[in-house]
């Protein structure tokens, strides 16, 4: 009893202290410094060793490529480690001049030489690293990284001087610049990683990424990193636009559990949250309709067809599942985040005009399922497996197309429930029927929605390819008038579609929720806000 | 002895079971308990063949309230809410008193035999729970269910052929229960342990009483004490512990559907439903309170009809 | 005494040796390993990564190289996962979970022996019936349940307390609260039942008639006996407790070992999992042990099996 008593006076002594009204966001305002919520703990913060979006997050805040996201224009290139580029008239051959006023977070200043360092690391075949194909624009890097030649020099960077970098690259790439934002375009400071390794490029030892060591070029340096818990960057000083910058600091929260994300917004410890569960989505909508967001964001969520298994190996059937599902209404009420149902592949942006292939179409798809020859009597319809995974909302989803091609199709298809780990190997295995599945685009140009589907692309996984589709792929590369290669690529996305060896559902829209007072963020096609143009303001309300 | 007369009619003796059946007999509370864990068994297993079918989705219709054709509303997906809840506690029932039943077997006749022989045999059958207590059960459970899930796949297929199945739902019923294999497998694989723990200090105390003396005075086997002596003495605190296991197991099972690795979509069971039901907390909170009705008021017959066994098992509380 | 301690703990080796063997292959059999990645990789990259750490060779050998490192080096390996040393993962999350495990411990035995003790007692009157029920909530509404519950309707209430995070000492109570409150149940019920067995003992209706005060009785007659069963489902449930509840660590943003458990597993990390695997075995040892040696100080029948 006299437990109780101690108990509750705690408890009151709670209810006091708190006279204090001020939140931890409020004092984080205060002192400048974000509060961003991450997801997950991330897996390293070594540009060329990861390939997430998290740790990109984190990069970004780091460390700087050749150019700059610009704040609010999509596919505007600022500035960054280079003042200003140019290319010449087949845009195969692009001069970089760097700024000479760079330098790393030690004072040393970020040259030429530091770019050519970190695109050898990277295409060093012992480096392993797991993005490297990012970089065979270059011409020769992917026979370097694949070893057949061993001559560095026979890779298109060169360093003309201590300022100027010149790229050779395989094609014609209008686009370069959009492409060097990407972390893996990022560089990495020489002399650090030297210094660590002991003279090894390709010492994978991620050493020099550990609070203390590591090194950047942008506009935070690491302050601290607790696993799990969080990982905090503050101002680098050092950084050349450092006069630009106004926040102070960024924390990252890696708060796997999307309710707690949104509950610790609501509880004002965050400023900005990674996503927002879609049961929570109506809630936020009334109590906190000026914080939340509902952008597009450059993703599909498709459905894999393993083209290898019997039933899927029928074009019909594909297209049959295809239009069986009713993505208005998918979206309207499991997803509810404003997401754009599909009608083809790549998502509609800039000047690339999506063909229509695909629609919600019962009769259609009834009819393609008898053609094929599934007309209920001679021959069945086998029980086809779904293959899902137990993140986001993915298990609801499987549950929705379940029913969908149960009432409009009449079959019956069986949900496969994998962990993480054994969900992706299961598709890299093709071991599946149908699986569950999506991709966020990694640069703004439609390549990255098509080049996976090449014949044993890593990220194919279906057992699908075309030689048509990849002549008109390894074309567009050299057609250098911007409008004409669209128009090739919408070609090879027609191609895709007739065959529709992926079943695309939705384009994503990203739903989060960020206090008032963060400001300069606007949205953005592939959410990579650049850091340094955010702030904190701390005169409203 | 001899005798020549005819044995005098001896009046009907009663044993310890009688006796305690007796006793259970007359707490109101624990035959009440009975009757509605007997009706909640009829409810899920017999009343949910007449119900809709629980997986029908009907997204325009979510969240609807109670009317004639949904009796407790819809779910998140259109779903009718009592039929989820029924067909969930056929699952929820299924591995909570499965496992119960294993571990309760398994664990306390374990536990009893390590605390009655000593020794050597006993410090190693403790050891192999420890062993067994610190293994990474999550690599366990997806091992398991990488095995069987191709196995039970096959197993459900042989039994509907054999014995002929027509019917969709009970061929849904058998795939459904099917699925459950693994997990039951695994949770019983190492659910026992602490029953065994628990009855191992029982047993040891009770090693030493008088009785025990002098029932192996009388040179009864190791077995037979163990079975008819010991055993039937240690049952009080491991009713307990069992009645707490059977909804222990159902929630577990929902802590790993949180982990992606319990039972499978579409199907639900009440934890699951009741893990579901928390994200909408705020918002629609009859997802929660529903299912989370059903499953503690089993829980708490559970629990009473446990209290009822253990005072009717209790020899001493003949006394009163 | 002390022989028995010292036996117990070369046993206690032997069971961590045969835990650490019968993990390894396990794990190992799991599908997919550390690398695999949504975003393939090449073959030879694969590869290369893989013979960074020894992992490309087959099973047994890398079990022999893992057992080396371990006894000669005590060096638990590098997680492939995290590129960073196992030993210093695990330090770091290690006073966490235990700071968390302890206060959720002494929520459980304040909340849940006392009332055991006192419904026994008051066995079948109102305050039997009402503090059962309340013990039995705690079972029912499983951690996601009262995780949830506790940050919307009391840390978004109160300032003070935070819906998550592990910064002050206040960010402790809920966390720790959601997690002791099923042990507590666990706790109540065991006491209750325990203590049944004894109040009805003749020793005690001796006690009784004797005119001893009530608390007496409890403290001196009837806890020893009572308590039993509660100190053998304590040593295992205490282990699991300090090694962290992956459910209240995901809710609460609790930086502990819970979640290294578990991420450890999906991620088939497998020196982290290992290393917690050892971790964890080596708590339910010690405990088991002190679990023991506590019951038969509580039952001087037991003392001959010391």
């Amino acid at each position: 009893m006299r437990v109780l008593l101690v108990l509750s006076l705690a408890l009151g002594c709670a209810f006091l202290v708190s006279c204090d009204d001020q939140t931890t966001a409020d004092k984080a305002v205060e002192k400048g410094i974000l509060i961003f919520g991450n997801s997950s703990e991330p897996q390293g913060l070594d540009p060329q060793l990861v390939s997430g979006v998290l740790e990109s997050n984190i990069i970004r805040a780091l460390f700087e490529g050749l150019c700059v996201e610009h704040p609010s224009e999509n596919g505007t290139a600022l500035p960054g480690a280079a003042k200003r580029w140019k290319h010449n008239e087949d845009f195969t051959v692009w001069t970089f001049h760097l700024g000479e006023d760079r330098t790393w977070s030690d004072g040393t200043p970020v040259t030429s030489l530091d770019f050519l360092f970190s695109y050898e690391r990277m295409l060093t075949p012992k480096l392993a690293a797991e993005y490297a194909e990012m970089l065979y624009y270059i011409k020769g890097a992917e026979d370097f990284h694949k070893a057949k030649t061993t001559d560095f020099n026979d890779v298109g960077v060169k360093a003309l001087d201590d300022f100027t970098l010149e790229i050779t690259l395989r094609g014609s790439l209008p686009f370069l610049p959009e492409i060097t934002k990407h972390y893996t375009w990022y560089p990495v400071p020489r002399h650090v990683i030297l210094r660590e390794n002991e003279g090894d490029i390709a010492d994978p030892d991620s050493g020099w990424t550990m609070p203390g060591k590591l090194v950047s070029n942008g506009p935070f340096t690491l302050k601290s990193w607790r696993i799990n818990d969080h990982i905090e960057v503050e101002r680098n000083p050092h950084y050349w636009d450092a006069a630009q910058v106004k926040l102070n600091g960024i924390r990252f929260l890696p708060v796997n559990n999307t309710y707690t994300e949104s509950r610790m917004f609501f509880d004002g410890l965050m400023h900005v949250t990674y996503t927002l569960p879609p049961e929570l989505i109506p809630y936020a909508n009334e109590n906190y309709p000026d914080e939340v967001r509902s952008e597009l964001y450059l993703g599909t969520k498709f459905i894999r067809c393993n083209v290898t298994r019997e039933v899927l190996k029928d074009v019909r059937v594909r297209k049959a599942l295809a239009l069986a599902l009713d993505r208005e209404s998918l979206i309207n009420n499991v997803l509810r985040g404003g997401q754009q149902p599909t009608y083809g592949m790549v998502p509609p942006f800039g000047n690339y005009k999506t063909p229509r292939s695909v629609e919600f179409d019962k009769e259609k798809a009834r009819q393609l399922l008898v053609e094929a020859g599934y007309d209920g009597t001679t021959k069945k319809f086998p029980v086809l497996k779904l293959l899902t995974t137990d993140r986001d909302v993915s298990k609801r989803l499987a549950e929705a197309y379940q029913g969908m091609w149960a009432q409009n199709l009449g079959i019956s298809v069986e949900i496969e429930q994998k962990e993480w780990t054994s969900y992706l190997v299961a598709q890299t295995n093709l071991d599946y029927d149908l699986a569950d599945a999506g991709w966020i685009g990694d640069y703004l140009d439609p390549t990255t929605f098509l080049d996976m589907w090449i014949e044993g692309g890593g990220n194919n996984r279906t057992g699908w390819f075309d030689k048509d589709f990849e002549k008109l792929l390894k074309d567009s590369e050299h057609v250098p008038d911007a409008g004409e290669r669209l128009k090739v690529l919408q070609s090879a996305e027609e191609i895709l579609m007739s065959e529709i060896p992926a079943i695309p559902i939705y384009w994503y829209t990203t739903n989060y929720i960020i206090d008032k007072r963060v400001k300069g963020w606007s949205p953005l096609l592939l959410n990579n806000h650049p850091f340094k143009f955010i702030s904190l303001e701390t005169n409203t309300e | 002895m001899t005798s020549s007369e005819p044995q005098p009619e001896f009046a009907r003796g009663t044993s310890l079971w009688m006796d305690a059946w007796h006793r259970l007999r007359q707490n109101k509370v624990a035959v009440g308990s009975g009757i509605f864990l007997i009706l909640m068994l009829l409810l899920c297993f017999v009343a949910a063949w007449f119900m809709a079918d629980p997986n029908i989705q009907n997204l325009d219709n979510k969240f609807s309230s109670s009317s004639g054709a949904h009796w407790l509303g819809t779910d998140q997906m259109g779903r009718d809410l009592l039929s989820r809840i029924l067909y969930g506690g056929q699952l929820s029932l299924v591995v909570g008193l499965t496992a119960t039943a294993v571990a309760f077997c398994i664990g306390i006749l374990y536990g009893a035999v390590s605390g009655y022989t000593g020794g050597r045999i006993d410090a190693t059958m403790m050891r192999l729970v420890d062993v067994l207590y610190a293994i990474p059960f999550l690599v366990l459970i997806i091992l398991l269910q990488q095995l069987f899930d191709a196995k039970a796949g096959e197993a459900s297929a042989w039994i509907i052929e054999k014995l002929n199945i027509e019917k969709q739902t009970t061929q849904e019923t058998i795939r459904r229960i099917s699925n459950v294999v693994p997990l039951l497998v695994a949770i019983s694989a190492l659910g026992w342990l602490t029953l065994a723990r628990i009855t191992r200090a029982q047993v040891l105390s009770m090693k030493q009483q008088e009785f025990t003396q002098a029932a192996r005075s009388l040179g009864l086997s190791p077995m037979r004490i163990l079975l008819r002596h010991i055993i039937p003495n240690t049952l009080g605190p491991s009713i307990v512990y069992v009645t707490l296991t059977v909804p222990g197991f159902i929630m577990y099972e929902a802590t790993l559907s949180f982990l992606g690795l319990g039972i499978k979509a579409p199907n639900s069971s009440w934890g699951v439903l009741i893990k579901d039901g928390a994200n909408f907390m705020e918002t629609q909170p009859m997802l929660l309170i529903l299912p989370g009705l059903f499953f503690t008021s089993t829980l708490f017959a559970f629990n009473f009809l446990g209290d009822g066994l253990r005072d009717a098992l209790d020899p001493k509380a003949a006394k009163d | 005494m002390l022989r028995f301690i010292f036996q117990r703990l070369l046993q206690g080796l032997l069971v961590l040796f045969v835990l650490l063997t019968i993990s390894f292959f396990l794990i190992s059999a799991l599908p997919g390993d550390a690398f695999v990645k949504e975003k393939k990789m090449s073959e030879e990259a694969l590869q290369e990564q893989r013979a960074r750490f020894g992992l490309d060779r087959p099973v047994p050998l890398q079990y022999a190289m893992y057992l080396k490192r371990l006894i000669v080096n005590q060096d638990l390996g590098i997680s492939p996962k995290k590129n960073r040393e196992v030993s210093y993962i695990l330090k770091q999350s290690f006073p966490p979970s235990v700071i968390l495990g302890l206060n959720a411990l002494f929520i459980a035995c304040v909340i849940g022996i006392p009332l055991g003790v006192f419904s026994a007692v008051k066995k079948n009157t109102w305050f039997d019936y009402f503090s059962m029920g309340f013990a039995m909530i705690g079972i029912c509404v499983a951690a996601f349940i009262v995780g949830p519950l506790l940050q919307t309707f009391i840390a978004m209430k109160v300032p003070a307390l935070k819906v998550a995070g592990w910064e002050t000492p206040l960010d402790i109570l809920l966390p720790a609260l959601t997690l002791g409150l099923a042990p507590a149940a666990y706790l109540a019920r065991l006491t209750r039942g325990g203590m049944l067995e004894i109040l009805n003992q003749d020793y005690v209706r001796t006690a009784y008639a004797k005119g001893l005060p009530f608390l007496t009785i409890i403290r001196r007659h009837t806890l020893r006996g009572g308590l039993l069963p509660t100190v053998a489902f304590l040593g295992p449930a205490f282990a699991g407790l300090i090694s962290g509840s992956f459910v209240v660590e995901t809710i609460f943003q609790v930086p502990g070992m819970g979640r290294h458990f578990i991420n450890g597993t999906v991620d088939r990390d497998i020196f982290l999992l290992l290393g917690c695997v050892l971790y964890y075995g080596f708590l339910i040892v010690i405990l088991n042990l002190v679990s023991d040696i506590i019951q038969a100080l509580m039952n001087p029948r037991l003392r001959d099996s010391l």
